[in-house]
This record gives structure tokens, C-alpha cells and sequence, in this order.
């Protein structure tokens, strides 16, 4: 990409569904995909005279993602009321936290997109609050009526915000891919965008460099309806040049212009104009009386901390320190989840060599799981026994060929390695009868060795050749070493 | 105290369709209030702390357990529109 005449300046504002039971105030379930207004309640459809409950597990989660993203926890935080109307937002206002966010402050170290190193993006603040309804837009009903679903009404919602420090399209998608896996990995979110459990929005402007060595700031756009992660990198980039051009054309600066909300539209590939945002204060802010404070104490937060467990960017340095693995393939790995990982480590750990053990787990093992849909808790072949084929190859018993043809026979029978050799009739050939084999071959073809001695290696595949045909079960690779050892030996 | 474009502007806000007779009554009106409140003022505040909640309670949760929702024919009763399944509201377009 041919280097741009200005630096993209963005920042993000996640919206990730937590993993509870039941919604944020009350006892309905949160369950994707129920059938329209069933799992609703007087609570959350906000009939007069209810009162919201705070769901215990929420706080937490929003405390646990606090800490992972190193932010500082509020020991006392409160619940604020933002009024808008709007036909999927029952109450006429939405239960936040406004002045004091149950998170402040931290940050998330994301992974490079051109793989030079991290990036540090800082977190401004990290929020609960609850999520609105559906509004289905109906065409066929003649004249265009809007129809309303509330069952994901209340359910809890986490709003992360960062700090304008992403600096182009690839690096937010990187921040989000880096963020929902650690989401993930705390069990505090499925970060499904398809389901709408991870929802992003984003601002962004450029700074154009002037003559002078300073820059000048074109106004800033908050971009919404952006449906994947490609889909963000792809509006972002259309932003960024967008914006460059509109500055080119009309020279408007940063507080020239109100602060534009613009629309992805991923058929068109462009952004389109969006009704202006209300201004923060038109929202009238006002602080919940149907909800008391929360108050988190040293203990609780300690407790809190024990539950995160090891955190994928950690794993990804004990996976490069342990096994020697490079960064892609410890990438491969820690992006299939926790138990994906355990299993990783097992196997690597019993064969005792881990580039080996990457490869069959992301080739075989990941191959087999995606073809059959399964998780790796599913998967037939424990990591022990697969461990147990891969000593077999590494001591020459199997070659690579034949390993796979037993690794299909385990999975599709569960059988042991020993039953899968079995049942395939493949015959192990012993050691000695091997040597002795290749003895033979060479006393034979005396034209071959000389070759061989001469520097052609190559020569060696007609004795390969041959050994195959007096025993098909021989190891090809075994050959070929123990006819060079042999040479080499009559040379010395 | 509160000026005829701040009651507009919070009138559209809220929602409320008001003649310009009543944008002025209730301009006059909420004004007396306001003033009313300023009474508050006058209290010395300096090194008090501000209040979150005017109940002195913190931490009143629930566990995360799954309760029975509204049978959906119950929850619809009262819409002034609806269908089968769903509540039916004038086309919104666009985003808030």
C-alpha cells in the first residue's frame, strides 16, 4: 500500500452481551433466538410500579473483564438513567452508569497487524448497562409499520470505549480479533456479531500534515452498522479516504462542522450520511433511584482476580518459551480456546517435542474438528494416546504416510494406536530385520553405493525402491538413513 | 430562571406537543419551581460529600437465575397495536 499523505485516528466503542442466565434486573432468560416477546417480564417490558434487581454474576464479569483489561476498579460505583425515546427502549431511558463507570483507565496490548512487535491501546472506561429490544422493519404490511421484540431487552451489556489510539483499519480489526479473544477466555462473552453479542462502533479522523510541521484535524465521524470485523476494516478504510478527499474539497477542520454520524452499507461498500447524534446532555442524565450503589472491597477483588486465569497473551509467550513455537502457530493455537490449549500442551509435553506436536495438532487435529464440527472436547483421541503415534513416528517405527492412515482409523473407530496398527495390517519390521535387509540390498547393487559414496544421495531411492517391493511394510525415510549409515560406516 | 427555548427544547426531548399559550404557562410555571428549589442554595455544602442514592444501602443483588417470563399473550395485552407476535409502532427509520 503506497503510504498515505495522513495518519487515521481511531477510537472504538464496543458493545459485548455478557454470558449470564438471566437478564441485568430480572429473571428472564437471555437466550438467543426464542420466538418474538417470550421471554419477557413486567421488569423489562417496564410496566409502572416494578423494581430492577441487580444480577450479581454481571457485576462480576464486568469487574473480571476490568481487571483483565488492567483498568482500575471503582470501589463505589452507581447506576444512571439516559433518557431517549425510541420505540424498542420500553422505559423511555436505559439504566447505565454514567459518572462512575464500574471500570476506569487500563488497556489492551494487541498484536501488531504487520506482526512488528505490540501495540498498547489504552481503555478509556468500561461500563454495564442494559440492552434495548428489536425493531424489525416490515415492508409487507402496505403501509411500513415497524414490529417489536423485547426479548433482548435488559440483557446485560458491557460497554468498552478506547482511547483514539488505533492508528488504521488493520490495527482496529486486530484490537477487536485480540479483545474477543480475551472476552472469550474470561467465559464473559461469545462476542458473536452474527447474534449481536459484540456490537462496534467507530470515531475516526486524520491528521494531515501542513508545511509548518504541524497538522491540521478534519472533523470527526462516528461510523455504525459495521456487521464483522472485515466489515470495520473495510468501512474504515473507505472513511479515511473519504475524509481526505472531503477536506481536499471543502477544507473543513475538526469544530467546523457538528460531528457526523455515518452508516456502512456493506452492499454499496461506502458510508452514508446518518441522522446527527443528540448531544450527551440532550439524554438527561439522572441518577437511578430503583438501584443502589455497588461497592467492591479488596478481598472480593482479589478473589475476583484468582477466577481470570491464564490469559491468552500469556499463554501465547508460554507456548513460544515451553514448546519454541514461532508466532503464528502459537496464534493457531491459543485462538481455539482454552481446552484447545490444554490439549496442546498434553500432547507436546508427553512426545516431548512441541514444533512437532504444533504441527499435528493444527494440521490433523484441527482439520479433523473442522470437517466434523466437533471441539476439541469432543475429539475421540485423547492427547495421551495421540502422543503415543507420535513417539512411534519420531523413532522411526512409522512413517508419516502411515501415521495418518492410523490417526483416520483412531478417530473414526476410537481405537488405540496399537488396535488402529492392527487393524490396518500394517506390519511393523524389526529393527534387525531391517538392517539386514539393507545389507543385503547394498551387497547387491555395489553400482548404487558408488554413487552414493561419489555424493549422489538421490541414488539411494532405487534401493528404496526395491526394499519396498521385497517388504511392503518397510519405512521408506528408515531406509534411506540406514542404507546412508551403512555406507558411511564402510567409508570410515 | 428557565427561558421559552429551554421548555421547547426539552418539550421535543420529552415528547410533548405544547401551543405556544402553554410553552409560555409552563415556562412561567416550571420558572416558580426552579426558583423554589434555589432555596437549596443557600445550604452550606462545603465538605460534604455528594450523595449517590438517598437510601444509605449498597450490593442488593440477585443470583443469576432463570424465572418464568410472561406467558406472550400477556405481554402483548395491553399494546395498542400488535400482531401475533410481535408489537407493531410506526415506521422508525434510521438510528437513534
Amino acid at each position: 500500500m503506497a503510504e498515505q499523505p495522513y495518519t487515521i485516528v481511531i477510537g472504538l466503542e464496543v458493545h459485548v452481551q455478557l454470558l449470564t442466565e438471566s437478564k441485568l434486573f430480572c429473571g428472564c432468560s437471555t437466550k438467543f433466538g426464542a420466538p418474538p416477546n417470550t421471554q419477557t417480564c413486567p421488569i423489562c417490558i417496564g410496566m409502572p410500579g416494578v423494581l430492577p434487581v441487580m444480577n450479581r454474576r454481571a457485576v462480576e464479569l464486568a469487574v473480571k473483564t476490568g481487571l483483565a483489561l488492567n483498568c482500575e476498579i471503582a470501589r463505589f460505583s452507581k447506576w444512571d438513567r439516559k433518557n431517549y425515546y425510541y420505540p424498542d427502549l420500553p422505559k423511555g431511558f436505559q439504566i447505565s452508569q454514567y459518572d462512575l463507570p464500574i471500570c476506569r483507565g487500563g488497556y489492551l496490548d494487541v498484536p501488531s497487524p504487520n506482526r512488528e512487535g505490540m501495540r498498547r491501546i489504552r481503555i478509556i472506561r468500561v461500563h454495564l448497562e442494559e440492552d434495548a429490544g428489536k425493531s424489525m422493519h416490515d415492508e409487507k404490511a402496505g403501509r411500513a409499520d415497524s414490529r417489536i421484540d423485547l426479548n433482548r431487552a435488559g440483557t446485560p451489556l458491557l460497554e468498552i470505549v478506547t482511547q483514539p489510539d488505533i492508528r488504521s483499519p488493520a490495527e482496529a480489526k486486530a484490537f477487536l480479533t485480540e479483545l474477543k479473544l480475551l472476552l472469550n477466555y474470561l467465559e464473559v462473552s461469545d462476542c458473536n456479531m452474527q447474534e449481536g453479542s459484540l456490537r462496534v462502533d467507530a470515531n475516526i479522523n486524520l491528521h494531515i500534515p501542513t508545511e509548518d510541521g504541524q497538522y491540521v484535524a478534519t472533523p470527526i465521524v462516528e461510523v455504525k452498522n459495521m456487521n464483522s470485523f472485515r466489515a470495520v476494516e473495510r468501512a474504515l478504510t473507505y472513511e479515511a479516504q473519504r475524509q481526505y478527499e472531503a477536506f481536499l474539497e471543502t477544507g473543513h477542520r475538526l469544530g467546523d462542522v457538528p460531528k457526523q454520524t455515518r452508516g456502512w452499507d456493506e452492499d454499496a461498500q461506502l458510508t452514508r450520511p446518518q441522522r446527527s447524534k443528540e448531544e450527551s446532555s440532550d439524554y438527561r442524565y439522572f441518577p437511578e433511584p430503583d438501584l443502589v450503589p455497588v461497592t467492591v472491597t479488596d478481598a472480593e477483588l482479589e478473589a475476583l482476580r484468582q477466577q481470570l486465569g491464564e490469559l491468552p497473551a500469556d499463554i501465547r509467550r508460554r507456548l513460544q518459551e515451553t514448546y519454541h513455537l514461532n508466532d503464528y502457530d502459537s496464534d493457531v493455537i491459543v485462538n481455539q480456546g482454552r481446552a484447545f490449549v490444554d490439549y496442546f500442551c498434553q500432547l507436546a509435553d508427553t512426545c516431548g517435542d512441541g514444533k512437532m506436536a504444533a504441527n499435528w495438532a493444527q494440521q490433523d487435529v484441527l482439520r479433523t474438528l473442522n470437517e466434523r464440527d466437533w471441539t476439541i472436547t469432543q475429539f475421540p483421541i485423547s492427547a495421551a494416546e495421540l502422543a503415543r503415534l507420535l513417539c512411534r513416528v519420531k523413532s522411526g517405527e512409522l512413517d508419516t504416510a502411515k501415521a495418518r492412515m492410523v490417526f483416520g482409523h483412531m478417530v473414526d473407530h476410537q481405537a488405540t494406536v496399537d488396535e488402529a496398527i492392527q487393524s490396518l495390517g500394517i506390519v511393523q519390521v524389526d529393527e534387525t530385520e531391517l538392517r539386514q535387509l539393507c545389507a543385503e540390498l547394498l551387497a547387491s547393487n555395489p553400482k548404487v553405493v558408488a554413487e552414493v559414496k561419489s555424493g549422489k544421495d538421490k541414488a539411494i531411492g532405487s534401493l528404496v525402491g526395491q526394499a519396498k517391493k521385497r517388504n511392503p511394510h518397510v519405512n521408506p525415510a528408515r531406509v534411506k538413513e540406514i542404507c546412508l549409515e551403512l555406507i558411511r560406516q564402510e567409508t570410515t | 430562571m428557565i427561558s421559552l427555548a429551554e421548555i421547547e427544547k426539552v418539550a421535543v426531548l420529552a415528547r410533548l406537543l405544547l401551543t405556544p399559550a402553554e410553552s409560555q404557562q409552563m415556562t412561567e410555571q416550571l420558572g416558580k419551581i426552579l426558583e423554589y428549589m434555589s432555596l437549596l442554595n443557600e445550604v452550606n455544602t462545603e465538605n460534604v460529600e455528594p450523595l449517590a442514592h438517598a437510601v444509605e444501602l449498597t450490593n442488593v443483588f440477585r443470583e443469576d437465575r432463570v424465572t418464568p417470563s410472561l406467558d406472550r399473550e400477556m405481554a402483548l395485552a395491553n399494546a395498542p397495536h400488535r400482531d401475533e407476535e410481535c408489537y407493531r409502532v410506526p415506521a422508525v427509520l434510521g438510528e437513534v
